[in-house]
């Protein structure tokens, strides 16, 4: 039943609760399917065959018991390694957690298994979460199944490729400055960064405190919408969780209907450095959305230009503080304890082997951020930045419902073309930096393939904090309008692996 | 603004405990002298009258209740150390011999 891996996590959900599949089928075709495809792709850095399988067990059992199932009961999905899973293997795609297994579940992790989503294993992403290609990881890259020549886009690339390489219905990543919405974007598939505070980080293994926030990806709008529902909330572990209620995402996905919605076109996000292909398919997207009867107008957010600047100064002065925790003395890798060195020379030791360049890198960017004397000019003025990304995203907001971009001013590069070029990599997360300074809500959703490559283009759509129904009520509408237009999903298109 | 030195990477590597090899400091102090060069750009803002933000949610102090609740058995919290002795981490010597 090779169809099952084609279903979406709606529609799997659905025959299970009838009892048209079992979940150990469903786990099982998804099992094969890694099997099969993920030595080419490398989504996966570990396959937890067992442990799925006994989570579809316990679904099972609990149907032929007649006990009532979560709307996602029994549909698997692939999860970041940044999330920590207790006895399952977590590495955050770095030298230094290699082999460590933590005695705890991320918040998330548990909120997964009590709503019976089957946890096929732990994904592939960039070392610590910095990156936009997943060239970063300890582990090798992972390939765009659109492409194995090409990035996944990052940090999240093992997550998306899953999800495009038809591993897993669902999946999750983490999103610190796009790396939710770029590798969905790249990838042809569906992805939210929620409202900062709505996912618990709780157990998820810190970058940049302030802008980390675990969200869903799927294929679909409303398989997306399902796990956002599935996955936030209040958790007072997190002490900058969000305590209100969460927005009506599934209900706001089935709507398909946008008449009346005020939608914004950011004119900062155009022009030099844009694909053509990529502004192409973004323009149609922008039509296709008055047709649909939305009102759009183009807003103007001057400081947008400023985001770039001020996350590479914010997230690395995070990253310096959060990584200090990696000293060998706890937990993972301690390299020189020869008896004869002292611990901080152990420690530094332990380091240089065990980060990449990448991390390396924005430590020491990060440390030089905070030093006396370049405090004010650097971190103070990012911290002035984001005050006016905020105000930027207010007045917008004041006169429309939500923003639309690119995700990307690119689609998919091939990998090693900006591997050690940090400037150029940088410029991937150009359109999605600024929702994680001000802490709204984004997603991105596939609106075709450019032409000049035929490879996956995102449309970015931007809403207030705490208004993510929004971006589900656009996406679900313009996702209904495409695949009417195309007469299939765009995955359909992705060449068979 | 001034770009960043060799010597200086080499400070700030000390001061993150990473033990740099050669090569990797020359190679680390040019590129970040170009990202140093392009984030700079953020200080155009410096003069202005504008409050910092240093967090998206206006939250202070979240406090919790002051409970005993379950948590890791020592054996649980010391399953990951590199080293252990006595339900303790063990770690290499922290000051000199004299």
């Amino acid at each position: 039943m090779t169809d099952l891996i084609r279903y979406t996590a709606a529609e799997t959900a659905t025959a299970i609760a009838q009892g048209d599949v079992s979940a150990v089928e469903v786990a099982q075709a998804h099992l094969d399917r890694i099997d099969a495809v993920d030595k080419r792709v490398n989504a996966f850095l570990h396959v937890d065959s067992e442990g799925a399988l006994s989570a579809a067990r316990a679904v099972d059992a609990k149907r032929a018991k007649g006990e009532e199932l979560g709307p996602l009961a029994g549909v698997p999905l692939a999860l970041k390694d940044v999330f920590t899973t207790k006895g399952v293997p977590t590495t955050a795609g770095s030298k230094i957690l290699e082999g460590w297994v933590p005695p705890y579940d991320a918040t998330l992790t548990g909120r997964l298994k009590d709503a019976g989503i089957v946890i096929l294993g732990k994904t592939n992403m960039d070392e610590f979460a910095m990156g936009s290609s997943t060239e970063n990881s300890a582990y090798g890259p992972t390939g765009n199944p659109w492409d194995l020549s090409r990035i996944p886009g990052g940090s999240g690339g093992g997550s998306a490729a899953a999800l495009a390489a038809f591993e897993a219905p669902l999946a999750i990543g983490t999103d610190t400055g796009g790396s939710i919405r770029q590798p969905g974007a790249v990838t042809g598939t569906v992805g939210v960064k929620p409202t900062y505070g709505s996912v618990s980080r709780y157990g998820l293994i810190a970058f940049s405190s302030s802008l980390d926030q675990g969200g869903p990806c799927a294929r679909t709008v409303l398989d997306t919408a399902l796990l956002h529902e599935a996955i936030a909330g209040y958790d007072p572990l997190d002490s900058t969780s969000i305590n209100a209620p969460v927005p009506a995402v599934v209900e706001a996905a089935k709507l398909r209907d946008v008449r009346g919605m005020r939608i914004g076109v950011v004119k900062e996000f155009a022009g030099e450095g844009y694909q053509a292909g990529v502004m192409q398919r973004f323009n149609e997207s922008v039509e296709l959305l008055r047709e649909l009867g939305a009102e759009v107008v183009e807003v103007s957010c001057p400081s947008f230009t400023l985001a770039m600047p001020a996350y590479y100064l914010i997230a690395p002065s995070e990253a310096s503080s959060n990584l200090a925790r990696f000293d060998a003395m706890r937990y993972g890798l301690r390299v020189g304890d020869d008896g004869t060195r002292s611990a901080e020379d152990v420690t530094a030791l332990t380091r240089e082997a065990g980060f990449g360049p990448e991390v390396k890198r924005r430590i020491i960017l990060g440390t030089y951020a905070l030093s006396s004397g370049y405090y004010d000019a650097y971190y103070g003025s990012a911290q002035k930045v984001r005050t006016l990304i905020s105000r930027d995203f207010d007045a917008a907001f004041a006169g429309v419902d939500v923003l639309v971009s690119p995700t990307t001013p690119t689609t998919a590069f091939p990998i090693g073309e900006r591997a050690d070029d940090p400037l150029a990599m940088y410029l991937a997360d150009l359109c999605t930096i600024p929702s994680n300074l001000a802490g709204n809500a984004a997603m991105s959703l596939p609106c075709g393939l450019a032409p000049e490559d035929n490879l996956p283009v995102g449309l970015q759509i931007i809403a207030p904090a705490m208004a993510d129904d929004r971006l589900y009520r656009v996406g679900g509408a313009v996702e209904a309008a495409l695949n009417d237009k195309w007469g299939h999903t765009l995955l359909e298109e992705a060449p068979a692996l | 603004m001034p770009g960043i030195t060799r010597e200086e990477v080499a400070h700030l590597a000390r001061l993150s405990r990473l033990e740099l090899q050669a090569e990797e400091l020359d190679h680390f102090a040019e590129q970040l002298d170009v990202i140093i060069g392009a984030v700079a750009r953020v200080s155009e803002v410096a003069g202005q009258d504008v409050p910092p933000t240093s967090h998206p949610l206006p939250l202070t102090n979240v406090m919790r209740a002051d409970e005993v609740r379950p948590s890791l058995t020592p054996d649980e919290a010391l399953a990951g150390a590199p080293a252990a002795e006595e339900q303790r981490f063990r770690v290499p010597q922290i000051l000199g011999e004299d």
